[in-house]
C-alpha cells in the first residue's frame, strides 16, 4: 500500500515538473491533467475515496476541460491551426499515456475497497455528508454564494455585446488597433515575443450589429 | 495554471491531515478548495478572454494603462 501512494506521488511530481517546463501550453495542460489523476489516486491510497473521485470529476474532468476550450478560444486564428495540428501529432501523447498507464495499473491493483491500509479505514461519504450538514453548514452556504457570484461574474464578462467606448477614445490618432499577433499562447516556434506582426484596425460597431 | 498546481497542493495537504487523524474534516476543507477552484477559475478565464478580445494579445504588458 505504501508503495502504491509514493508511485502516484512520484508519477504527480515529475506529470507537475512538466507542465511548468513545457513551453507549449496545450502540452502543459495535458501534464496538468496527469498530475491532478495522479493526486487522486494518492487520495485513493490515503482513503479519501470521495475526494479521489471528486477530484477525477470536478477538477480534471470540469476545470481542466474549461481550461482546454479556452485555450483553444484564444489561439483559433489560421496561422495557429496548423500549428495546433503539430501540437496534437501522436507523439505527443506519450509522454502524457505513459504515465496514465502507470496509474491505471497502480488503480487496478489496488482494487476497490482496499485503500486507506496505512492509516486506517477509509473515510467515505457518509462521514463527510454529516460533517457538511452538521459543522461545516455555514461553509456549504458560502461556497454556494462564491459560486453563484462566479457564474454571475464570468455571465457578464463574457457577453459578447460588450458597449464599446466612442471612437474619440483613443489619445492617439482617434482609432483603435488590435495588434494580434496570430497566436495568443506561444506556438512554440516563435523567434519575436510579443511584437506585432500586422496592426488590425478593428471596427467598433462590428459587434453591435 | 500554476495557481491550480499550487490549489491542489494544498488539498493534498488537507487530505493528508485528515487521513492522519481519522477526521472528515481534511476532506470537506478539500471541498471547499474545489468548489473556490472552480470559482476563480471560470472568472479568470473570462477575464482573460476580455483581455484578449480587448488587447489581440495575451501580454500583460500591455494592460499597463488604466484607461481604455
Amino acid at each position: 500500500m505504501q508503495i502504491a501512494f509514493y508511485i502516484a506521488a512520484g508519477v504527480a511530481l515529475f506529470a507537475t515538473v512538466m507542465t511548468i517546463t513545457r513551453i507549449n501550453a496545450v502540452h502543459a495542460l495535458l501534464y496538468l491533467v496527469v498530475s491532478l489523476l495522479a493526486v487522486a489516486v494518492a487520495f485513493f491510497t490515503l482513503g479519501a475515496p470521495m475526494m479521489a473521485a471528486l477530484e477525477v470529476i470536478i477538477y480534471a474532468g470540469a476545470i481542466m476541460t474549461l481550461f482546454i476550450f479556452v485555450m483553444m478560444l484564444l489561439n483559433a486564428s489560421e496561422q495557429v491551426i496548423e500549428a495546433e495540428r503539430r501540437w496534437l501529432a501522436p507523439g505527443i501523447w506519450t509522454g502524457p499515456a505513459i504515465l496514465a498507464a502507470i496509474l491505471i495499473v497502480e488503480v487496478a491493483y489496488l482494487g476497490w475497497g482496499a485503500a486507506g491500509a496505512r492509516t486506517g479505514p477509509p473515510i467515505g461519504p457518509k462521514e463527510i455528508g454529516i460533517a457538511l450538514y452538521g459543522p461545516y453548514a455555514i461553509g456549504v452556504e458560502l461556497a454556494s454564494m462564491l459560486l453563484l457570484a462566479g457564474l454571475v461574474g464570468a455571465y457578464h464578462l463574457g457577453r459578447r455585446k460588450w458597449p464599446r467606448p466612442e471612437v474619440g477614445d483613443d489619445i492617439n490618432t482617434g482609432e483603435r488597433r488590435a495588434y494580434f499577433s496570430g497566436d495568443a499562447v506561444r506556438a512554440g516556434d516563435r523567434r519575436s515575443a510579443g511584437a506585432p506582426e500586422r496592426a488590425v484596425p478593428i471596427d467598433v460597431h462590428r459587434d453591435h450589429a | 495554471m500554476s495557481i491550480e498546481i499550487m490549489l491542489n497542493a494544498a488539498g493534498l495537504a488537507f487530505i493528508v491531515a485528515g487521513s492522519r487523524w481519522q477526521q472528515p474534516d481534511g476532506q470537506v476543507m478539500f471541498l471547499f478548495i474545489l468548489a473556490m477552484a472552480a470559482a476563480e477559475v471560470s472568472v479568470g478565464l473570462a477575464v482573460v478572454l476580455r483581455l484578449f478580445q480587448h488587447f489581440g494579445s495575451l501580454d500583460s504588458d500591455r494592460a499597463s494603462e488604466m484607461k481604455g
